[in-house]
């Protein structure tokens, strides 16, 4: 059986690991290869690095850095943050990164999502996209870090990214973002229900029960999180023990 | 010992020569007809869509050579599908035609998503190649399309259909996961395909 994925986060920066609270106020959490080799041993199904510096550096670290990670990581891994050509997608491809997410740049022309699925297919091209709630217009999608409202509503968005070709969305809560209230049920449900490709939802992780909850009630495919991993506070394996004794399928 | 990548721009080949090196053999990526020819072992991965990668071979002459290698040949996903006849990929797609399986994709719903996407179990291992694995052992996936169950199926996958997770006909080995990217159990698998 297909198993529930449970996917640290690395937020990096100048090649190292680094989380915000809310994208703010950043904290050094370690070597980007280190942590991830820890985290393959642990038991994570996949990683996420996501260079939250991107749109303002060189990409040539980030090249070094997915070459590095590459040649340590035996298990599948995820690359973003400010990348915008095919020319950016084909050099992280081709130095060992699984998929690239995509984010402004695909909101900014949406044509690119075509070009990369066409160009490398689906299956690497995930396509992230920031939620964030307000009475007025419901789930908004965002972009630069947030602060950016973009006017379009979050489950047409996750469609037409489908549509185009995504291989997998990857559904932030702004709202719940580093808030560890939990994830933002209701959006990543709906999402999930209007689109026939993954969903990895991300944003408000803070217990093991959350995550239950994420598979249970917003059919998730995937669940994300970084500072609860990053700073201990909870383990991989426990957390695959408690969902496999909540009877969701994990890989243990 | 030799061992030649085959070179047809066919995705993330960098992960498999990363993954060789964790087991301390270094590859050749190429598309040197000598020098794959000459290999004592060949692998073959891929990623992306079938159309443009039988183009790409066909440019080589990567076509009319690859059924002629005799030497452990281990295709890896997509390097596994264009092992078979047709595909319906790309409005339909004429394969290699190495293994008598016709490539069909996955009917996408709410509770089975496509791409098939994540850690799913091996079943029914027939195959020197699965030395010291398990029934029910996780690998990694990443497909839309996939070949049915046959007489050449080594490992099935189910999603919920049974598929062809592993293929074999006489020295042609083939994957449906990405044995690069499967944890230890993967890294066992290319260890027995080293040793076959």
């Amino acid at each position: 059986m297909l198993t529930k994925r449970i996917i640290p986060c690395l937020d990096v920066k100048d090649g190292r690991t680094v989380k915000g609270v809310r994208f703010e106020g950043l904290r050094d959490a370690g070597d980007p290869v280190a942590l991830a080799s820890r985290y393959a041993r642990e038991g994570a199904d996949e990683l996420v690095f996501l260079d939250i510096t991107a749109t303002n550096q060189k990409r040539a670290t980030l090249v070094a850095l997915v070459r590095d990670v590459a040649r340590e990581l035996d298990i599948p891994f995820t690359v973003g943050g400010g990348i915008g050509t095919v020319t950016d997608v084909e050099a992280l491809l081709l130095n060992g990164a699984d998929k690239v997410s995509i984010n402004s740049a695909a909101l900014a022309r949406p044509e690119l999502i075509d070009e990369l699925a066409a160009r490398f297919g689906s299956q690497c091209i995930v396509v992230a996209a920031d939620a964030r709630y307000n009475d007025a217009d419901g789930w908004q999608i965002y972009t630069r870090a947030g602060t950016n409202n973009t006017g379009r509503d979050a489950v047409e968005w996750c469609r037409e990214a489908a549509d185009r070709g995504a291989g997998e969305i990857l559904l932030t809560s702004m709202s719940n973002d580093g808030t560890k209230d939990g994830f933002a049920l209701d959006i990543t449900g709906a999402v999930s229900r209007a689109i026939t490709i993954p969903v990895v939802a991300s944003g408000g992780a803070g217990s093991k029960q959350d995550f239950t909850n994420v598979f249970q009630q917003a059919h998730a495919d995937a669940g994300l999180a970084a500072s609860i991993f990053h700073f201990g506070e909870i383990g991989i394996r426990e957390l695959k023990e408690h969902l496999r004794q909540d009877g969701i399928p994990v890989r243990l | 010992m030799e061992i030649a990548v085959i070179d047809y721009k066919g995705g993330n080949v960098q992960s498999v020569i990363f993954a060789l090196e964790r087991l301390g053999v270094q590859a050749t990526l190429t598309a040197d007809h000598d020098v794959i020819r000459r290999a004592d072992k060949v692998l073959f991965p891929g990623e992306g869509e079938a159309a443009s990668a039988m183009r790409e071979l066909q440019a080589q002459g990567l076509d009319t050579l690859l059924p002629t290698l005799t030497q452990p040949f281990l295709g890896i996903c997509l390097g596994m599908q264009l092992l078979g006849r047709h595909s319906e990929e790309g409005g339909g797609t004429d394969l290699l035609g190495i293994l008598p399986f016709d490539v069909v994709r996955f009917p996408a719903s709410a509770e089975y998503k496509v791409p098939h996407m994540g850690w799913n179990t091996l079943s029914k291992l027939r195959s020197p190649l699965f030395t010291g694995l398990q029934e029910e052992d996780y690998v990694y996936f990443v497909h839309s399309y996939y070949a049915p169950v046959g007489q050449y199926t080594i490992a099935q996958g189910q999603y919920p259909t049974p598929f062809s997770a592993a293929v074999q006909r006489k020295n042609f080995y083939a994957v449906q996961f990405h044995t690069e990217k499967s944890s230890t159990v993967g890294t066992r698998i290319l260890e027995n395909f080293l040793n076959l």
